[in-house]
């Protein structure tokens, strides 16, 4: 027991010392603040754990930090970005943007051609051909030095050996990028290509924190730190951009932008019709049968029990893309059967009303084992003499259901329902699995269709087809986040209606 | 039942039967078909049901064996269906480790122990539970990136970012074991301390050897959950060896390259396993799902 509480004592303090080197190596890196975060973070579970009056929580600390960091955190850091223009065309810090133009070359359009001769002593020679017809030559150097060679005007007769092949000059490219060789006039040359040297400069230099200098021209750049651009003196942009922080702008373009807000609006119609519809076909369903097995006079109850419950226990990311292969409009099984039986091939992932039919059978083929069992939990607690009485009164199934059952788990029902409702919300892995939107309207500017939910929608103005849009991704995650939460507290309202002895 | 049987009762059964057995057979049918689809020749639709010729080529392509092709060539199996399974054990296991570990003692304190804002805290992780991580994808994957900066092998297309973001999501184990001990006598605990016991002490000595059951039914969910996640690791993972099986299986079916019989084979191969776990801790996930509304 006491070596526990010894290995105990060692976890804790070799988690602090690797908090503190963690935050040093934040800080070095230029990340101060995500450095402070870190010490605040361990300074807390010291205090915790160092405090006796923080008993209990010396407990709950790893769990509670765990879902702080994973969960907490980034919903934080989703509404943060949310107010910046974070995409593919503005994914670097301004820093490292800034740093990017510096490092950028420029030329000046003059370049030598060049020949890498082999010179005694294992060293090599260059030798130059300009365009014009001057030869110049260097002195021999060793490969793989970093040099700066001035070349001196040369007759082109002195060719000492055979120069290098293509290839092998291909596999001395390392070492030339470290050649800079001086022409008489002053100029300097790094390697260009495989056969040509070129004059080569930083493009900007800095002038100060907001301006930087084009050395071709002498033109100013300035920093749009509102919209995260380097511009130009006619206010034209300069790649990369840098991420900025815009205010509001995203959600003004979810809001009052025509090609944002009308696509935004369907997938919202839609979502909400999704979740409704889906919890409701699965409720019923699930209820019904749970009705069934609850009944005594059935026979055979775990064999139906299993079999009933199967779909729900196959994994999602395996029966979804099943039934994408079944659905196939071409190929799929589904349509051979209807095509042999009827003639028809329906367009199940083409047309807008029929894919989004199949998303719900789909959806409610997963779902509705998860209810049923639910329903068969609540139905067992119902007491027997309930029904008992009614069929003295000669009451038939259908009213037993909708005077008893139904109202009897009406209450504790309702936050599974509302949590049934959350989830299917944001039934990502379904539509990503299944039709990844399809089919896409035509009409909108940004890829969306006809079966995306707002999950799958943000999922994929962020990561797929149309450009990394992640800001406005997060925007949107943003509102969710809002309908989420009001589904969370009336789900938390209903769960302590149905639970009042907790 | 002690009510007398209505005459209509033996046909209302015989219809209730016929009902349950014609909506198990319409449900039941895709998982028939794709057992046919993985023993018929070829990749397309076939026809029947029932193949008319048996092939074990895509059980062997799934299990990483190549096989001869009509035309006398050799055909290397499309993905690496082994490797992907190997990936999301590995992941799986170790997520499911850290999150009994994180769990186990949050769940002891909240079922034993008094303390300030305990019922508020509670709460929060059953709001924290509605937040699905779909809606944080883009700050994972940029948090991830970043990190990946700083720390390599934590950044992304790495197996431990997938490990770290599942390890936050705890509320519903957190529930489940503090339902379990708190079903356990107190007065183990309090003789225990009559002895001298501290806290910790109790929990390692007493409460844990008991815990034994629900540790294992915690640690099988957790397993399970991380296995079948498909949006944090489609966002994290790229490359194609490092994919999970979840990620990776969704490559076989597009429409310039449909491997419908390699899908099916590997649907099976791995789903397999997975359902029959599943079927096992069935019980116990609903009433975790539900966060003990249930007392069934």
């Amino acid at each position: 027991m006491r070596s526990l509480v010894l290995a105990l004592h060692a976890l804790g303090a070799a988690a602090l010392v690797a908090a503190l080197m963690l935050a040093f190596a934040l800080h070095a890196a230029h990340a101060s603040g995500w450095a402070l975060g870190v010490i605040a973070l361990a300074a807390i579970a010291t205090w915790i754990y160092v405090s006796p009056r923080f008993m209990a929580w010396r407990y709950i600390v790893p769990g509670a930090f765990a879902a702080a960091i994973f969960i907490v955190f980034p919903m934080a850091y989703t509404v943060g970005i949310s107010f910046t223009n974070y995409s593919g065309e503005h994914l670097l810090s301004f820093e490292r943007a800034t740093d990017v133009l510096l490092a950028r070359g420029d030329g000046d359009g003059r370049s030598l051609s060049f020949m890498l001769e082999p010179a005694a002593g294992g060293q090599h020679r260059l030798c130059f051909v300009a365009d014009t017809g001057e030869h110049y030559a260097s002195q021999p150097f060793r490969l793989g030095d970093a040099v700066r060679l001035p070349l001196g005007v040369d007759d082109g007769s002195a060719v000492s050996a055979p120069a290098l092949d293509l290839r092998a000059l291909a596999s001395n490219v390392p070492a030339l990028r470290r050649v800079i060789v001086r022409l008489p006039d002053g100029s300097e040359m790094r390697l260009l290509s495989l056969r040509r040297f070129a004059v080569e400069r930083a493009a900007y230099v800095r002038e100060s924190d907001t301006t930087l200098r084009a050395t071709r021209d002498g033109t100013l750049l300035t920093a749009d730190h509102a919209q995260g651009w380097w511009r130009r003196a006619d206010g034209t942009p300069v790649t990369p951009g840098f991420r900025a922080t815009v205010g509001l702008a995203n959600y003004r373009s979810i809001f009052t932008e025509p090609r944002f807000y009308q696509p935004f609006a369907r997938v919202f119609t839609w979502t909400v019709a999704f979740a409704l519809l889906n919890t409701l076909f699965t409720f019923t369903i699930g209820l019904l049968l749970a009705v069934a097995l609850n009944w005594p006079a059935l026979k055979g109850k775990p064999g139906y029990r299993i079999a009933l419950f199967l779909p729900y226990a196959v994994p999602a990311f395996i029966s979804i893309p099943v039934f994408r292969g079944l659905f196939n409009e071409n190929m799929g099984e589904i349509n051979l059967v209807l095509f042999q039986l009827f003639g028809v091939r329906p367009g199940w992932f083409s047309d807008a009303t029929l894919a989004r039919s199949m998303v719900l059978i789909v959806n409610t083929w997963l779902g509705y084992p998860y209810m049923m069992i639910l329903c068969m939990g609540l139905i067992k607690a119902i007491p027997g003499e309930l029904y008992e009485a009614s069929s003295l009164v000669g009451a038939g199934p259908l009213m037993n259901l909708f005077r008893i059952t139904l109202p009897l788990i009406a209450r504790p029902m309702a936050p599974l329902l509302v949590a049934s409702f959350a989830t299917n919300f944001n039934n990502l892995t379904l539509v990503a699995l299944l039709t990844n939107g399809a089919p896409d309207y035509l009409d909108t500017a940004v890829p969306v269709g006809a079966t995306d939910l707002l999950a799958s929608y943000t999922y994929r103005i962020a990561f797929q087809d149309s450009g990394q849009h992640y800001a406005l991704a997060c925007a949107i995650a943003s509102v969710v986040f809002l309908i989420v939460a009001t589904l969370a507290l009336a789900n938390l309202r209903l769960f302590k209606v149905g639970q009042p002895a907790r | 039942m002690a009510v007398v049987a209505p005459s209509s009762q033996r046909w209302r059964v015989f219809a209730v039967h016929a009902a349950l057995l014609a909506f198990i057979a319409l449900t039941l049918l895709p998982l028939l078909m794709i057992l046919s689809i993985s023993l018929r020749p070829g990749n397309f639709a076939g026809g029947s049901l029932i193949p008319k010729a048996l092939t074990l080529d895509h059980w062997k392509l799934a299990l990483g064996l190549s096989i001869l092709g009509p035309d006398g060539k050799w055909e290397a199996p499309p993905f690496p269906v082994l490797q992907w399974i190997a990936n999301s054990m590995k992941v799986a296991f170790v997520s499911a480790t850290v999150s009994l570990l994180l769990s186990i003692t949050s769940a002891y304190a909240f079922a034993r122990m008094r303390f300030r804002f305990k019922s508020l805290t509670l709460d929060a992780l059953l709001l924290l539970q509605m937040f699905p991580s779909v809606l944080a994808l883009v700050a994972i994957y940029a948090l991830f990136d970043r990190i990946g900066d700083w720390v390599p092998w934590l950044g992304l297309n790495s197996h431990w970012s997938l490990v770290l973001a599942y390890s936050g999501g705890i509320a519903q184990y957190v529930w489940l074991i503090k339902g379990y001990f708190e079903s356990l006598p107190v007065e183990l605990e309090e003789a225990a301390a009559v002895d001298g016991a501290t806290p910790l002490v109790a929990f390692v000595r007493v409460l844990l050897p008991l815990a034994g059951p629900i540790l294992a039914v915690v640690f099988v969910l957790a397993f399970l959950s991380a296995m079948i996640e498909y949006p944090v690791a489609s966002v994290l993972l790229h490359d194609e060896s490092q994919l999970t099986l979840a990620v990776g299986s969704r490559l076989f079916l597009f429409n310039q390259r449909y491997l419908w019989g390699d899908f099916a084979a590997t649907a099976i191969l791995a789903g397999l396993p997975l359902t029959l776990l599943f079927l096992f801790t069935q019980r116990w996930l609903v009433s975790g799902l539900s966060a003990g509304a249930v007392k069934g």
